[in-house]
């Protein structure tokens, strides 16, 4: 399935809901809407990985580079997902200790701190 | 023994297209329902690395996937890059994954390998036995039917 990428405020986050395959391909899109979002001003911005069927490390390495982006702005950024592959994915590459990653929107747009998931 | 055998263009778009066609061997080879997702992201790794290389260096150079089905399935994806460019493969740990000083470009490499010895359980990776270039070699157990 093509990458879809949708656009909404919640809660004073922005949240990008990413949808079908992240991939070598596809992952330029993705960086492109984030550089996109940080220039127009969004600080607090939530990647809902909600709809997403595949991810790759280039997807994953554009979504490192999206937290650096948002770091150096004095921004937060978090990830959502709860689907296990997906976090397998996480798990395996020691990127689940480097974003926070929250089970709901709710949850992650609640935390307006950035400092990371509540457990 | 069958063997499907697939070769492409070094472009980011045909990647998804050897996903594809690399699961769809899988399943018919008899892998386990569990293992197609990391079938399919391991052989998407691997092509997005000789991709990558092949662009590196300026290679139009097909980048090939052999997929083969005996005792279990064995996939190979080969290159033609510089035997070099494959040293540094490394798993990056946690602390320098968002330094600021890494490229974007080292953290995709990384990541891509820690996925790889991640999910493949037999994996190897050596030098083409002829001319320049890198075997990724990845096997997955069958259920025999």
């Amino acid at each position: 399935m093509e990458l879809s990428l949708a656009t909404r405020i919640v809660a004073e986050h922005t949240v990008l809901e990413v949808g079908g395959e992240v991939d070598v391909y596809t992952a330029p899109r993705l960086r492109e809407r984030l550089v996109e979002l940080v220039d127009a001003g969004a600080r607090n911005v939530v990647v809902d990985l909600g709809g997403v069927e595949f991810l790759d490390s280039t997807g994953l390495g554009v979504l490192v580079g999206a937290m650096k982006r948002l770091r150096v702005a004095n921004g937060t950024f978090g990830l959502v997902c709860a689907k296990e592959p997906l976090l397998k994915i996480f798990r395996i590459t020691a990127l689940d200790q480097v974003f926070p990653i929250y089970p709901t929107i709710e949850a992650a747009t609640a935390d307006g701190d950035g400092s990371g998931p509540a457990s | 023994m069958a063997t499907v055998r697939l070769s492409f263009s070094p472009a980011p778009v045909h990647v998804r297209t050897a996903r594809l066609v690399g699961v769809a061997v899988a399943r018919r080879a008899g892998v386990a329902e569990e293992l197609l997702d990391e079938v399919r992201l391991a052989i998407g790794e691997a092509c997005t690395r000789a991709v990558a290389l092949h662009n590196q260096y300026g290679l139009p150079d097909l980048v090939t996937v052999e997929m083969s089905d005996s005792d279990s399935y064995a996939v190979r994806v080969i290159d033609h890059a510089p035997i070099e460019a494959s040293v540094g493969l490394a798993k990056l740990p946690p602390d320098e994954l968002a330094d600021e000083s890494l490229t974007d470009e080292a953290l995709t490499t990384g990541v891509g390998f820690a996925l790889l010895a991640g999910f493949v359980d037999d994996l190897q990776v050596r030098p083409v036995e002829d001319g320049p270039g890198t075997e990724v070699r990845m096997v997955w157990p069958v259920q025999r039917r």
